[in-house]
C-alpha cells in the first residue's frame, strides 16, 4: 500500500456523502471558530481594560476611606460611605515631611448634578478635584486653564468641562468664559479639557469639575473626601510611599496598633494585579465554554462515523475480503475523521480570525481603543484539540468498522 | 500440482447456543488449472465450503491446506495477506464501490498488497482488457449494466493474479444472455490456465465447469467429471 492510498480512500469516501461529511466539518468549524473567538476577543478585552487602568498611571496611589482586606475590594468600592478621610488628611499628605515621594495629590469628591447653558439643560456626573488632578492624572487642558491654588478652599464657583460636555452645552461657539447653572448657581466655565476616550465602564469626556470645597460645601453639603490620588516621583518608591501613607493617617485618626485603619492605600500596580487575576478567570471560563462546542462537534464526527460505517458495511466486507487487514480498515476510518477535523480545524481558524477582525472593527466604531489580537495559543488549542477530539471520536467507529465479518457484511442487505 | 488438499472439513454453528451443522467430513483436492462446481440447493452446505476454501471463515474440524500450507493454523493477517495474494472472489451482487470508478474498483486488490506495486496502471488495464471492458476503465461503477458489473468484477478478482478465482453464484443477478457472457470469459481464463471454483445452485450453470462436486445437507454426495459440458460462444449463445 503506497502511503497516499488510505488518504486517496478516505477523500473518495468523504466527498461521496457530500452533505453528511459538510455538517460534519461544520461542527467542528464552529467550535474551532467559537475557541479563537473567544479567547481572542477575551485577549483584547482584558488589554483595554489593563490598558485604562494603565493610562491612569503605574505610579498612582489611591488613598480611600474604610477598611478592607487585603484581597478584597475597598468598603467604599462597595457601596459604604466612610466619613473619616477629612480635608485636613489631605493637606497632611502634602507635606513633604510625612511623605517625600508624593509629587502631586488631588482629593476626589463626586456627584451629579443638572447643569444647563443658554441652549442646553442636562443632568451631569462632577467631580470635585483639587488643582493638582490634571498632574495626577496627566491631563492636558485644551482650552482656558484648570483652577488656581487658591481656588480649592475660596469655594469659587469656577467649573472646567470634558470636552464632549463642552461641546454639547455650547456647540457654536467656545465655552470658556460662558456663564453656566449648576445646581442652579452660577458658575463661570474657565477651561475646556482636552479629549480622554471612552473608557471600558464610564467616559470621563462628558464628566465636568469643579473645585474641592466647592463641591463639598455648595453641591454636596459635607466635609469629608470620597478618594483621593496621589503621584509618586519613581514606581520604585510605591511601597514606601504606602507605608508612609498609613503611618501618617494611622496617626491622625489615632488608631491603636491592634487597632485596624478605617482607610484602605492600594497602588495601580496592585490594582493591575487583582484586574489581570479577575479577567484571566473570566478569560478561562470563557475558553471552557467555547471548548464545549469542540466536545459537541467531536461527537458529530463519532456520530457521522458511526453512521458511515454501518452504511459501508459491503465495503468493509469487500476490502476485507480482498486482502485489508483490520489496521487497514482501522488506518481509513482514522484518516477520514482526522481529515474532517484537519479541515474544520482550518477552516474554523480561518473564519474565527474573521470574526474576531469584524468584532474588532465594530468594537473601534463605538470609539474603543481596541486592539485586534488574536493569541497564537488559541489557534494551536483550536487546531490541536479539534484533531485530537478527531482521533479520539474516530477510534471506537473505526475499531467497529474493522471487526465487520467479512462474510456477514457482503451479505448485508 | 495440488492447490487445494481438503480433509473431513466441517462446520458448526453455534448461535446461542443452538448448533447448527452446515459442514461435515468434506474430503477432496483440487488441482492447479481445474474448474470446478460445487453444486447443491440452499442449505446444502456449498457457501459456507466456499468461505472456508476463500479463507473466509474458519472449519471447526478437519485440515484444510492451500499450496501446502496447513491455513487452519493462520492468524487473521496471514488470512487477510493469503486472500490478497492467492485468491480473487466474484459475487453474485457484484460488490463493486458505488461513485467510484471502474478502474478504481479493480484496482483495490492491490491496494493491499503487502508490497508496493509499481505497475498498478498497467495490470489494472491488463486485467480489464481480459474481460474487454477497457473501454469502460473511467466510468462509475454504477453507470455500467449488470453485465459489464460482473466483468468489473472478475476483473477486479483476477489483477493481483491469484491462484484460485472463487465465482459465488456469478450469473444469479444477471439475464440468461449476459450470465452466458461472463461464464465465457470464465472459461476463458480456465482455459489459459486459471483454477476456478464456481458454486452455483444451477445445473446449466455448473456444467460449464470441468467438475461437479454435489452437495446436500452438508456433505459431499458426488465429486465427477463433467461429460456434457457447456460452452458458451461471444454472442452470448450456447454451443454444446
Amino acid at each position: 500500500m503506497r502511503y497516499s492510498d488510505p488518504i486517496r480512500i478516505a477523500y473518495n469516501s468523504l466527498v461521496a456523502a457530500k452533505l453528511r461529511f459538510f455538517l460534519t466539518v461544520l461542527g467542528i468549524v464552529i467550535g474551532v471558530a467559537a475557541v479563537i473567538m473567544v479567547m481572542g476577543i477575551g485577549a483584547s478585552a482584558q488589554g483595554l481594560v489593563l490598558s485604562q487602568v494603565k493610562k491612569v498611571g503605574s505610579d498612582l496611589i489611591g488613598i480611600l476611606p474604610g477598611a478592607s482586606e487585603e484581597e478584597g475590594a475597598p468598603a467604599s468600592a462597595l457601596g459604604i460611605v466612610t466619613t473619616t478621610f477629612k480635608n485636613d488628611d489631605l493637606k497632611a499628605l502634602r507635606e513633604r515631611r510625612s511623605v517625600p515621594h508624593f509629587t502631586a495629590i488631588s482629593g476626589y469628591v463626586t456627584g451629579s448634578a443638572t447643569i444647563e447653558s443658554a441652549r442646553e439643560s442636562e443632568s451631569v456626573s462632577f467631580q470635585g478635584v483639587s488643582p493638582e488632578m490634571i498632574e495626577v492624572e496627566n491631563i492636558q487642558v485644551a482650552e482656558g486653564r484648570f483652577f488656581f491654588p487658591e481656588e480649592e478652599s475660596n469655594l469659587s464657583r469656577v467649573i472646567v468641562l470634558g470636552s464632549t460636555r463642552a461641546a454639547e452645552l455650547f456647540p457654536d461657539r467656545s465655552a470658556v468664559g460662558e456663564t453656566v447653572r449648576f445646581k442652579d448657581i452660577p458658575f463661570k466655565v474657565v477651561g475646556v479639557l482636552e479629549e480622554r476616550g471612552s473608557t471600558a465602564f464610564s467616559n470621563p469626556d462628558t464628566l465636568v469639575y469643579v473645585p474641592l470645597e466647592t463641591a463639598q460645601k455648595l453641591l454636596l453639603g459635607i466635609d469629608y473626601l470620597n478618594f483621593a490620588r496621589g503621584k509618586v516621583d519613581d514606581v520604585a518608591h510605591i511601597d514606601q510611599t504606602i507605608a508612609d501613607v498609613e503611618e501618617l493617617l494611622r496617626k491622625r485618626h489615632d488608631l491603636e496598633d491592634d487597632e485596624e485603619s478605617d482607610f484602605s492605600v492600594r497602588s495601580t500596580a496592585a490594582a493591575l494585579d487583582v484586574l489581570t487575576s479577575i479577567t484571566d478567570v473570566l478569560k478561562y471560563f470563557l475558553m471552557a465554554i467555547a471548548s464545549l462546542s469542540l466536545l459537541v462537534g467531536g461527537i458529530g464526527i463519532m456520530n457521522s462515523m458511526l453512521i458511515s460505517v454501518s452504511q459501508r458495511i459491503r465495503e468493509i466486507g469487500l476490502r476485507k475480503a480482498v486482502g485489508a487487514r483490520p489496521k487497514h480498515i482501522i488506518r481509513q476510518f482514522l484518516i477520514e475523521s482526522a481529515f474532517i477535523t484537519c479541515l474544520g480545524g482550518i477552516l474554523g481558524i480561518i473564519l474565527g480570525i474573521g470574526l474576531t477582525f469584524v468584532a474588532s472593527i465594530i468594537i473601534k466604531a463605538l470609539g474603543y481603543e481596541w486592539e485586534f489580537l488574536v493569541p497564537l495559543i488559541s489557534l494551536a488549542l483550536g487546531f490541536g484539540v479539534s484533531l485530537v477530539i478527531g482521533i479520539v471520536f474516530g477510534i471506537y467507529p473505526a475499531i467497529k468498522a474493522s471487526r465487520v465479518t467479512t462474510m456477514e457484511a457482503l451479505r448485508y442487505e | 500440482m495440488t492447490l487445494i488438499t481438503a480433509k473431513n472439513l466441517s462446520k458448526i454453528y453455534d448461535n446461542e447456543g443452538v448448533k447448527t451443522q452446515a459442514l461435515a467430513d468434506a474430503s477432496f483436492s483440487i488441482e492447479k488449472g481445474e474448474f470446478v462446481a460445487i453444486m447443491g440447493p440452499s442449505g446444502s452446505g456449498k457457501s459456507t465450503l466456499m468461505q472456508i476454501l476463500g479463507l473466509l471463515d474458519r472449519p471447526t474440524g478437519g485440515t484444510y491446506f492451500l499450496k501446502d500450507k496447513d491455513v487452519s493454523k493462520m492468524t487473521d493477517d496471514e488470512l487477510a495477506q493469503m486472500r490478497n495474494s492467492e485468491i480473487g472472489f466474484v459475487f453474485q451482487a457484484f460488490n463493486l464501490l458505488p461513485r467510484t470508478t471502474v478502474f478504481e474498483n479493480v484496482e483495490l486488490p492491490l491496494l493491499y498488497d503487502e508490497h508496493p506495486i509499481k505497475d498498478t496502471k498497467e495490470r489494472v488495464m491488463e486485467a480489464l482488457r481480459a474481460v474487454n471492458l477497457e473501454h469502460r476503465a473511467f466510468y462509475y461503477s454504477n453507470q455500467l449494466s449488470g453485465g459489464e458489473k460482473q466483468r468489473a468484477a472478475i476483473a477486479r478478482a483476477l489483477v493481483n493474479d491469484p491462484a484460485i478465482i472463487f465465482a459465488d453464484e456469478p450469473t444469479g443477478n444477471l439475464d440468461s444472455k449476459s450470465g452466458l457472457q461472463v461464464m465465457l470469459i470464465l472459461q476463458a481464463l480456465n482455459e489459459s490456465g486459471a483454477t476456478i471454483i464456481l458454486v452455483t445452485h444451477e445445473t446449466d450453470t455448473a456444467e460449464h465447469a470441468k467438475r461437479i462436486i454435489r452437495m446436500l445437507d452438508g456433505r459431499i454426495v458426488s465429486d465427477e467429471l463433467v461429460a456434457n459440458r457447456q460452452f458458451a460462444n461471444s454472442k452470448g449463445e450456447l454451443t454444446k
